[in-house]
């Protein structure tokens, strides 16, 4: 806390501060250009559930199918999201710390679905997992409906979600200093018991950060699902879809209705990960 | 994101052992059995084959189903080339557009303390957590026939949703926050006492940018653009909504796709499809290559 007053004071005042040229000019473009192609057009959701009665957008939003293309939309992601917490953390434990042949080109291929159009994935994906694709072949002959189902909205979006565990996790396993491992293994500790109440509890706050992106965006996601979901209503239709089908009939209420809580569902689950991370760093920060 | 960050230290578990320790005689103590390395090696190959890999092998196979003939027809098709030329374009645009604004908001971010710092720094990162569907619908909202400036728009007959400026509005909201998210924490890094010392001796501020400022972010710059350019040429969602897919005049590369695939002629979407995963490794290798560069600087 002393330290903190001591360095406040110590900071030159605001207009001391701006010694270099191009605030004036910089912030204002900044500003200017972030409303004209975010925040107005980004309003617009807010304004025009507005001139619904609260009835009326209480009506659109509990409409069955809408409900269950939320159900749907929520669930995919949220399986997605945490078959890939697993798969992720495994991923970045193993480029971390061991060493095998391809290594870096592994490494370099994880961001593949950050630069891969996701319409190219979406149709990939479904020839690969329908019922004659390469592996679908086999998931089928199990019984196992890997395209044209909620598995298969699942299986785009771990594909969609999978860089955002490995990319957030990667970083801090690197800067992981092993002395408290040694510690604990001179103490008897196993390995398995070192990593689950050592390690693993240390890389909580990225892993929370990894899931709760890819979680958002598995909600949002919309191209690399539309075409293994099958589109069913009720059965594989995703809340995004829902919205563009509401656009196309111009049913701007109800496209507005599911726009609204989508922004809403994500912002809250942004606010919730940003609250539990703050608390996580009051109690173990240093 | 920095796919490559502390590379050197990557192979920490077999150089970091006490008392030299060799790599294979004798097992660390933070390190796992070789039996439990191998089994949990396989089961990350076998993930990053089957999510990774084969999409990717995939798409050329299904491209060259029906024979290279077929797959060639597709490329010099006249509305794949319309697709080809509107994407081109809409990166043209956009990514310039993007580049000029993540410089100037990496630059007031960075470079002054002013209130309000922190509130602008997440504004600029909201398009990351809309949905490109939401993305396309409000410029619908706003230009649509039935929308805010619909009417006005008509009247003139500017026409910007189911054409190419709707397509551009759409890209840049997509985009919008990857330059900058590039630029501002290697920006606050760097500290503000170079440019200081050049406005100290004389120097003016266009001569303070290009000198100083460009030069030591130049590769950071270069990959936030790699990246910004990926995402525009491959925005699907956004551009869906506003295009109105209409062949030849409002069709970008990912709609044309779409469109050959709802049409049952899935050799020669995978063909287009093929010359976005092109598109896809180069921005890899760039990717790569980049951020080595920057680490070295």
């Amino acid at each position: 806390m002393l330290t903190n007053i001591a360095e406040t004071k110590a900071k030159p005042s605001r207009k001391a501060h701006r010694v270099l040229p191009g605030f004036r000019l910089t912030l204002g473009f900044t500003l200017v250009y972030l409303s004209l192609i975010v925040l107005i057009p980004l309003s617009t959701i807010v304004l025009q559930s507005f001139q619904m009665s609260g009835s009326d957008f209480l009506a659109l939003i509990t409409d069955k199918r809408i409900i269950s293309a939320f159900k749907i939309s929520l669930l995919t992601s949220l399986s997605a999201a945490l078959f890939n917490v697993a798969l992720g953390v495994l991923t970045a434990w193993v480029l971390v710390r061991y060493s095998f042949p391809g290594k870096t080109f592994i490494n370099g291929l994880i961001d593949l679905p950050f630069a891969l159009p996701t319409a190219v994935a979406g149709i990939s994906l479904t020839a690969i997992y329908s019922q004659n694709g390469w592996i679908g072949q086999i998931f089928y002959a199990v019984g196992i409906p890997s395209a044209y189902s909620a598995v298969g909205i699942t299986i785009a979006l771990v594909f969609i979600g999978l860089p955002f565990i490995v990319r957030t996790v990667q970083p801090v396993l690197e800067e992981w200093d092993t002395e408290t491992e040694e510690a604990a293994a001179i103490l008897g500790a196993y390995r398995l018991r070192t990593f689950v109440f050592i390690i693993l509890p240390q890389l909580i706050p990225a892993i929370l950060t990894g899931f709760t992106l890819a979680f958002a965006r598995g909600i949002g996601e919309y191209g690399s699902v539309i075409f293994i979901s099958g589109n069913m209503p009720f059965k594989t239709e995703i809340a995004p879809l829902l919205m563009m089908t509401k656009l196309e009939q111009f049913d701007y209420p109800g496209a507005t209705a599911i726009a609204l809580m989508m922004l809403l569902i994500s912002f809250l689950l942004l606010f919730i990960m940003n609250l539990i991370q703050w608390r996580y760093a009051r109690r173990w920060g240093s | 994101m920095h796919p490559f960050e502390g590379k050197a230290k990557a192979n920490s578990a077999g150089s970091s052992l006490p008392y030299g320790a060799g790599r294979t005689t004798v097992q660390a103590v933070t390190s796992e059995s070789q039996a439990v390395r191998r089994l949990l090696i396989g089961i990350m190959l076998i993930f990053i084959v089957l999510m990774l890999i084969l999409p990717l092998a995939a798409v050329f196979s299904q491209a060259l189903k029906k024979g290279a003939e077929v797959a060639a027809l597709a490329w010099t098709d006249p509305d794949a080339w319309a697709a080809i030329r509107l994407t081109l374009a809409t990166a043209l645009v956009v990514v310039p557009l993007n580049a000029i604004f993540g410089l100037s908001a990496a630059w007031c971010i960075t470079k002054f303390s002013f209130r309000g710092k922190g509130l602008l720094s997440s504004l600029i990162d909201i398009p990351f957590s809309v949905s490109p569907v939401i993305a396309g619908f409000i410029f619908i909202l706003l230009f649509g026939a039935h929308g805010w400036f619909g009417p006005l728009l008509d009247a003139h007959g500017w026409q910007i949703i189911f054409s190419w400026p709707g397509i551009i509005l759409g890209t840049l909201f997509v985009t919008f926050p990857f330059v900058a998210r590039e630029l501002i924490p290697l920006m606050q890094a760097q500290g503000i006492q170079e440019e200081e010392a050049a406005i100290t001796l004389g120097a003016t501020g266009w001569k303070l940018f290009t000198r100083i400022t460009l030069p030591n972010i130049k590769w950071g710059l270069l990959y936030g653009l790699v990246i910004c350019n990926a995402r525009a040429m491959g925005e699907f969602g956004a551009v869906s909504v506003v295009s109105g897919h209409i062949r030849g005049v409002t069709n970008t590369m990912p709609l044309h796709i779409e469109i050959l695939y709802h049409e049952y002629q899935f050799s020669a979407a995978f063909a287009v499809a093929s010359l976005l995963v092109l598109l896809a490794c180069l921005t890899l290798v760039l990717q790569y290559w980049l951020d080595r560069k920057r680490q070295v600087h």
